[in-house]
C-alpha cells in the first residue's frame, strides 16, 4: 500500500522534472528542423530563467513573468540568429559563445535576486479528476506550464508535418538551395525558426526559477539546455519522442531524489551524476544507428546560406 | 532590396584575420562602455579599474601569469582538435580530473614524497585528464555520439566527483570537516619562478605547449592532416588519412593537456584540493583558442587577454562595487563580437542597392 502511495507523488515529480526539458527540446527541435544548430540553448534558458523571475518579483504577476522570460530568450536568440544568419558566422561557435554569453548575463542580472524566495504556480486541482488514486496527482494536479508543455506537442508535431508553413521549415532545412530557388525567404524562416526556439528555451528556464525551484542562483539550469539538445537526437527530430525522452529524463531526475529516501547509501554527489550519465548513454544508444540519425536529422543542419554566394 | 550587402571575396583576406581580433576588442570596450553606463558606473573610471589597474603592479602582473597558465594549457590542445573538428567542450571536466588524479597523488604521498613526487602528478594529472577526454573520443569512434554533448555531460560528472571527494575520501583529516584536502606539502608544491607573485613553474609548461604546438601544426605531418581534415574533410578521405587516429590524438592530448593545466592549480596557487579548482578556465579556453585564430602564438595573447579579464572582474569588485559576474558578460560579448566580424575575413561589405551581375 504504501509503495502504491508513492507513485502518484513520483509521478508528478517526474512530469514536473520533464517539463522545463520539454520546452527547451521542442524549441530546438523546430530550430534543428529548419536546418539550424543552436547550441546556446542553456544560455538562452539561463537569460529566460532570470528575467522571468525578476519581473514576477517586480511586478508580481507570473504571466508577464513568464511572457518577458519568453520574450528575452527571443532576443537571445537573436543575438545567435543575426550572427548566424546575417554574418555568417560558425554555428557551433556562436551557439557556445551565446551560452558563455547567457551564463555571465544572466549572473549580472540576478545579483540583486539571489536567495529571495517566489511562491510558485498553483496547482490546478479538478475536483474529483485530482483525487483520484495513485495518477490523480499526476495528472490532473499539476500547474499550468506543465500542461502547456505536453500542449505544445501536439501543436508542434501538426504545424510541422500538417501545415504549409512547416513543411516549407522542413524544405529550407533539408535543402535550403532549393528552397531558395523555389521563392523561400531561408533566412527569414530561419531566423523565425530560431526566435522560436529561444522562446521556448526563455519558457523553459523560466518554469525552473519561478516554479520547479522557486528561487535564483547562478547557473541554476545546471545542464539542462544540453540535456535538452541531446534529447533532440534522441527524439530523432520527432516532437513525441521528445516528450517521451524529456519523461525519462525527468524520471531519473526524480530517481536521483528517491533513491537514499529508498535507504540505498550512495553519496548525494554521485547520484547527481545521474541525469548526466543517462545522457551519455542514451546518445550512444541511439547514435549508434548512423543510418536512422542520418535519416531523420535535416540534411542542412548546421551549413550556412548565402543568397549570393 | 537590402542596403547593406556582403559580396564573397574572391579569396579570404589575410589582413582582416589578424585585424578582427582587434576589431574585436574594440568593439567589446565600447559595449563595456555603454554597459558600465547604463549600469550607472562612470564608464571611464570603470574600464579602468577593469583592464589598466590590474597591470599597475608586481603582483597584478603575476596574477595576469598565473591565469593565462591554464588557459593557454587548455587553449592550445582545444584549438589543435577544433582545427581538425572535433569539438572537445569538455576542457573544464578534463582540468578537473587533472586535479582529482594530479592533485590526489600528492595526497596518496602526504609525508613520504621525494623530488620524484612533482613529475609523477604532472604525469598523474595527464593522464587523468586524458582518459576523461578519450571517453568523448571512443564514444564518437565506436558509437558516433557527438563528442559536443558527451564532452560536456562529462564536465558536470567531474565537477559532482570532485565534490564527493573532497566531502569523502581526499578530505583532511584534521580539518574541522571543510570540504578541503590537506594543504600540499613542499614536495607536491610546484617552485614559484618570480618572486613576491604567485608565478610558478606551470607557466613554463604553458610556454611548452604553445611552442609544441606550433611544432606539431607548422611543422609535421600530424599537423598537416589535422588541417586538411579540418577543411575538407573528403579530401582527407580520398588521401587516406587516418581520421580516427586523428581524432584520438587531438582528443587525448588537448586532454592531457588541460589535466596538467588542472594539476597546475591545485599543485600551485591552490595548494590543496577544494570543492572550486576553477572559475570556468575550460570554458574561457574555448574563447580563448578562437581570439588566438587556433594558433598558438595567437593563443598566448588572447590567455593574457582573457586573464586579465578575470583579474579586472575582481579588481573592480574590491575597487568599484562591480558584480563579478561582468567578467563573463565580457567574455561572451568579446566570442560574439569575434565571430561577427570574422565574416569581413571572407566578405566585402557593400552599401547600396545591388548592381547589375557583371
Amino acid at each position: 500500500m504504501s509503495d502504491l502511495a508513492l507513485i502518484g507523488p513520483i509521478l508528478a515529480a517526474m512530469f514536473a522534472a520533464a517539463t522545463p526539458l520539454l520546452f527547451a527540446a521542442l524549441g530546438e527541435l523546430v530550430v534543428e528542423k529548419s536546418g539550424v544548430l543552436n547550441l546556446g540553448v542553456e544560455g538562452m534558458m539561463l537569460v529566460g530563467a532570470v528575467c522571468g523571475f525578476a519581473v514576477t518579483i517586480q511586478t508580481g504577476s507570473a504571466v508577464t513573468g513568464f511572457i518577458v522570460a519568453a520574450v528575452a530568450g527571443a532576443a537571445t536568440a537573436s543575438l545567435f540568429a543575426v550572427l548566424t544568419l546575417f554574418l555568417l558566422a560558425n554555428q557551433v561557435a556562436t551557439g557556445l559563445a551565446l551560452t558563455l554569453f547567457g551564463v555571465g548575463l544572466s549572473a549580472l542580472i540576478g545579483q540583486g535576486f539571489v536567495g529571495i524566495p517566489l511562491e510558485g504556480l498553483p496547482k490546478l486541482n479538478i475536483p474529483g479528476l485530482t483525487d483520484l488514486p495513485v495518477v490523480g496527482q499526476a495528472l490532473f494536479g499539476q500547474d499550468i506550464m506543465v500542461y502547456l508543455a505536453v500542449a505544445a506537442v501536439p501543436l508542434v508535431h501538426l504545424f510541422l508535418y500538417r501545415t504549409r508553413a512547416g513543411l516549407v521549415l522542413r524544405a529550407v532545412g533539408e535543402n535550403h538551395t532549393a528552397a531558395h530557388a523555389l521563392g523561400y525567404k531561408v533566412l527569414r524562416i530561419r531566423f523565425l525558426a530560431v526566435l522560436f526556439g529561444g522562446a521556448m528555451a526563455g519558457l523553459g528556464g523560466a518554469f525552473l526559477s519561478m516554479d520547479y525551484t522557486p528561487m535564483w542562483a547562478e547557473n541554476m539550469t545546471s545542464g539542462r539546455g544540453w540535456i535538452a539538445l541531446a534529447l533532440v537526437v534522441f527524439a530523432t527530430w520527432k516532437p513525441v519522442r521528445a516528450m517521451l525522452g524529456a519523461w525519462l529524463f525527468g524520471g531519473v531526475t526524480i530517481l536521483q531524489l528517491h533513491v537514499q529516501g529508498l535507504g540505498i547509501d550512495v553519496p548525494s554527489q554521485l547520484l547527481s551524476m545521474l541525469p548526466y550519465l543517462a545522457t551519455v548513454l542514451v546518445l550512444v544508444l541511439i547514435s549508434r544507428d548512423v543510418a536512422r540519425i542520418r535519416l531523420n536529422a535535416p540534411a542542412c543542419l548546421g551549413k550556412l546560406f548565402h543568397p549570393d554566394a | 532590396m537590402s542596403f547593406i550587402r556582403l559580396e564573397p571575396r574572391g579569396q579570404a583576406s589575410k589582413a582582416m584575420v589578424y585585424a578582427t581580433p582587434l576589431l574585436a576588442v574594440a568593439l567589446t570596450l565600447l559595449s563595456g562602455f555603454v554597459l558600465f553606463m547604463a549600469m550607472g558606473f562612470d564608464p571611464l573610471k570603470a574600464l579602468y579599474s577593469f583592464f589598466v589597474a590590474p597591470l599597475t603592479s608586481v603582483r597584478g602582473l603575476g596574477e595576469l601569469v598565473v591565469k593565462a597558465t591554464p588557459l593557454v594549457l587548455c587553449a592550445v590542445g582545444l584549438a589543435i582538435g577544433f582545427r581538425a573538428n572535433v569539438w572537445n567542450i569538455g576542457a573544464e571536466g578534463q582540468l578537473t580530473l587533472g586535479a582529482i588524479t594530479g592533485g590526489g597523488l600528492a595526497l596518496a604521498f602526504y609525508g613520504e614524497g621525494g623530488w620524484w613526487l612533482l613529475p609523477l602528478m604532472v604525469i598523474g594529472g595527464a593522464i587523468g585528464g586524458a582518459v576523461w577526454a578519450a571517453v568523448p573520443a571512443y564514444l564518437r569512434l565506436r558509437f558516433n555520439a557527438s563528442e559536443i554533448l558527451t564532452s560536456l555531460m562529462l564536465n558536470y560528472v567531474a565537477l559532482l566527483l570532485l565534490n564527493y571527494l573532497v566531502h569523502g575520501p581526499y578530505r583532511d583529516p584534521d580539518g574541522f570537516a571543510f570540504p578541503e584536502s590537506r594543504l600540499f606539502e613542499a614536495d607536491a608544491t610546484l617552485p614559484i619562478l618570480w618572486a613576491g607573485t604567485r608565478v610558478h613553474l606551470g607557466a613554463l609548461f604553458a610556454l611548452l605547449a604553445v611552442a609544441g604546438g606550433w611544432l606539431l601544426i607548422a611543422r609535421t605531418f600530424i599537423g598537416f592532416q589535422i588541417k586538411v581534415i579540418g577543411l575538407t574533410p573528403a579530401a582527407a578521405g580520398y588521401a587516406g588519412f587516418d581520421q580516427k587516429r586523428i581524432v584520438w590524438l587531438t582528443l587525448l592530448l588537448s586532454g592531457a593537456l588541460a589535466g596538467i593545466a588542472g594539476m597546475g592549480e591545485v599543485a600551485g596557487p591552490i595548494g590543496q584540493i577544494t570543492a572550486s579548482i576553477s572559475p570556468g578556465y575550460g570554458y574561457t579556453a574555448i574563447i580563448v583558442a578562437f581570439l588566438g585564430r587556433l594558433h598558438p602564438v595567437g593563443i598566448l595573447l588572447a590567455a593574457l587577454l582573457m586573464a586579465l579579464s578575470f583579474i579586472g572582474g575582481e579588481a573592480a569588485q574590491i575597487a568599484m562595487g562591480l558584480p563579478k559576474a561582468i567578467t563573463g558578460v565580457f567574455q561572451g560579448m568579446l566570442l560574439f563580437f569575434l565571430l561577427a566580424s570574422d565574416v569581413l575575413i571572407r566578405y566585402r561589405v557593400r552599401f547600396g542597392a545591388r548592381r547589375a551581375a557583371a
